[in-house]
């Protein structure tokens, strides 16, 4: 008997994000997008690519390079009923509309008395890997994710990069999702048509019983690389894929800690003060203390701003023998 | 006056042609209530009621409510630190802004925001702002989401002399003028950024002049004659209701009382303050209104006293008004679980 099969859909991550805002464009009359060079260049990393010839200019708005302004009149746009897709070119840009992300967006509502709504979706390109040095390469999720009012989230994946980006939209409040450069090429499976990936929400990524490796964006490939590694020698890491930044899936760390007794944190940011910092007090502070047989560790960004030379680069950020070398000696006590 | 001098040739000022009288005696309650309210929420600072700071526009009451003369509900405006004549202008409701300047739960902002971040959106307001150049961007905002949406209400966006320095000044201005879209900058110069003047601080010698740099109209007005303000803003929301883009109104005005409640006033002198006091845009407003018959002593003091007992019974709402409860510290942040 011959059973029909279908052939898993394959994207790359960046095409998921164009399809999501395609969809999105398609279905929503109120969706616009903004942002530097996102018409007919496609966007610095060929993100929008070629949505404006089927939406048109007005609705895939190249941007004057005014972070602080465009950002603004984002705010202004979801404020008043629009809901905006807004791309930074590079993350590190944002920093020029701090202002408006985080003393406007993140706290309309609330300084409002629950009385308005900032729908709006800021798209990050960050990280560091393409040789682009210290004002091309940051990874601030920790920095947004400090903000009350804002959500942060970090797809890995094709198939998380589109339903992260589906579900920002349908937010009501500001998000900001982080994609990393590295992923854009990367393919994977991704379903046809609207889904969204909840927000707040980790994935298991690989199950394991000895260590738990919370890891996110592109460190989560590099901790299942490390973990197929440390499989040969019997250690069997948990990998979990962050996913959101904040809110922070509290339960489903602890769950896992709880079953490995280890905790090793891999992100990409500045370690001192990042997301590891606040995954390993989650833990401290929650019942999974107790089932800890070992110190929790932090692999995150060097002390240093992202370094030019490429072994410098890749000396700046965790790489996939540090985080092997970090769970080997949380499981056996040695390097 | 005859008859047919009238019309012929009509000399009266812009305001008293274009506005019937009760919008005229609706006008100077609302600057009425404006000034009795500032009154009345720097006596309740005083007395402990209200805490933190405020900044007061005492001395501004024309330019916002001429400003807004023509404005619906359906029209949008951004504010700033020194608002609260923006918003009774707009429309608000001087009770509820006493409760949330008494950080009441019946307030605007359900006692979260205080002095300067009073809104509502329901009428337009979208909201005062602590960040001098924060509206700016915003109203741009507003006033393409209006374009996009096919819609003809146009955005007013307030703004002080201070923040014509402020990088979001310049893209904000730029960025509605490239795209055409239906926004007008009003400029309330009232001559110092706390306590940096003008002069000091800008190159040019007017805010409207800036204008120029984004191509778009500018222009500057005595911005304690309402009626001067008024024809101005007249002509800029006609070119922005007819899709031709924005405008830069600067309205001159000046401030009685200091920056904030921290102010010494040692950057300007007394002479210089009561010269400015004696152009009262009230009282010329009301003595305007009077030369053209649209009012007399009697009516114009039945005003100022509805005008007071508005006050009056907003303080008493504000004060008798429950405080927000502790356990509701993060409620507010992000939208409730059933939206």
């Amino acid at each position: 008997m011959n059973v029909q099969t279908t052939p898993p859909r394959i994207l790359s991550y960046s095409e998921a994000l164009r399809e999501a805002m395609a969809i999105a464009l398609e279905t929503d009359p109120r969706v616009i997008l903004m942002g530097e060079d996102i018409g007919v260049y496609g966007g610095a990393f060929q993100v929008t690519g070629d949505l404006i010839d089927r939406f048109g200019p007005d609705r895939v708005m190249d941007t004057p390079i005014s972070e602080l302004g465009g950002a603004g009149v984002a705010v202004g746009a979801a404020l008043t009923g629009l809901r905006p897709i807004f791309e930074f070119q590079f993350s590190d840009f944002a920093t020029l509309a701090m202002e408006q992300i985080v003393n406007q967006a993140a706290k309309m509502r609330y300084m409002l008395g629950g009385e308005a709504s900032v729908p709006l979706v800021f798209r990050m390109p960050s990280g560091s890997g393409t040789g682009a040095a210290a004002q091309h390469s940051q990874s601030f999720e920790a920095w947004f994710g400090h903000v009350p009012g804002l959500k942060v989230v970090q797809p890995s994946t094709p198939h998380d990069a589109k339903g992260l980006l589906l579900a920002a939209l349908a937010d009501p409040d500001p998000v900001i999702v982080f994609e990393h450069k590295l992923l854009y090429k990367m393919k994977g499976e991704v379903p046809e048509g609207y889904y969204t990936v909840p927000i707040g929400k980790a994935a298991i990524r690989r199950a394991g019983t000895d260590v738990t490796i919370v890891a996110t964006a592109i460190m989560v490939h590099r901790a299942l690389e490390a973990a197929e590694k440390l499989a040969a020698e019997g250690i069997e890491a948990e990998v979990i894929d962050l996913r959101s930044v904040r809110p922070i899936d509290g339960a489903t760390i602890i769950a896992s800690v709880r079953k490995t007794g280890k905790l090793l944190c891999v992100f990409e940011g500045v370690r001192t003060l990042g997301v590891g910092a606040e995954i390993s007090a989650l833990i401290a502070e929650s019942e999974a203390f107790d089932y800890l047989d070992a110190p929790i560790m932090r692999l995150g960004g060097a002390e240093a701003p992202i370094p030019y030379n490429p072994d410098l680069e890749r000396a700046a950020v965790p790489q996939t023998d540090k985080i092997e070398i970090a769970a080997r000696r949380l499981v056996r006590g040695q390097v | 006056m005859t008859t047919l001098a009238k019309t012929e040739t009509d000399n009266r000022p812009f305001a008293i042609k274009q506005f019937t009288p009760e919008a005229l005696r609706a006008a100077l309650k609302k600057m009425y209530l404006i000034r009795r309210f500032e009154e009345g929420a720097e006596d309740s600072y005083t007395r402990g009621l209200i805490h933190g700071t405020m900044h007061l526009s005492i001395g501004q009451e024309a330019s916002a409510v001429a400003t807004c003369m023509e404005l619906s509900d359906d029209d949008k405006i951004t504010s700033t630190h020194r608002g609260h004549g923006h918003c009774i202008a707009k429309g608000a409701d001087v009770g509820r802004m006493f409760a949330e300047f008494f950080g009441k739960e019946t307030g605007y902002c359900h006692g979260r925001g205080g002095s300067m971040h009073i809104a509502d959106v329901t009428k337009g307001n979208l909201g005062a702002n602590g960040i001098v150049g924060g509206g700016l961007p915003i109203a741009v905002g507003s006033a393409l989401t209006s374009k996009r949406l096919g819609k003809s209400d146009v955005t007013i966006c307030f703004f002080g002399d201070g923040a014509n320095n402020e990088g979001a000044f310049h893209e904000a201005l730029n960025m509605a003028s490239i795209w055409k879209l239906p926004v007008i900058f009003v400029c309330e110069n009232n001559k110092y950024g706390m306590s940096t003047s003008t002069e000091r601080s800008t190159a040019v010698a007017n805010i409207a002049d800036r204008a120029v740099a984004y191509s778009m109209p500018g222009v500057t007005v005595d911005g304690n004659d309402f009626s001067a303000v008024a024809e101005a803003l007249h002509i800029a929301i006609a070119r922005a209701r007819a899709g031709e883009g924005p405008s830069l109104v600067e309205n001159l005005t000046y401030r009685w009382r200091g920056h904030s409640k921290s102010d010494r006033n040692r950057y300007r002198t007394k002479e210089e303050i009561e010269d400015w006091m004696s152009r009262d845009p009230i009282e010329r407003f009301r003595a305007e209104l009077i030369t053209h018959g649209i009012l007399d002593d009697a009516s114009a003091a039945a005003l100022l006293t509805a005008a007071e007992a508005d006050v009056a019974a907003g303080i008493e709402f504000a004060k008798a008004s429950p405080a927000p409860h502790v356990d509701d510290v993060t409620r507010y942040v992000h939208a409730e679980a059933a939206e």
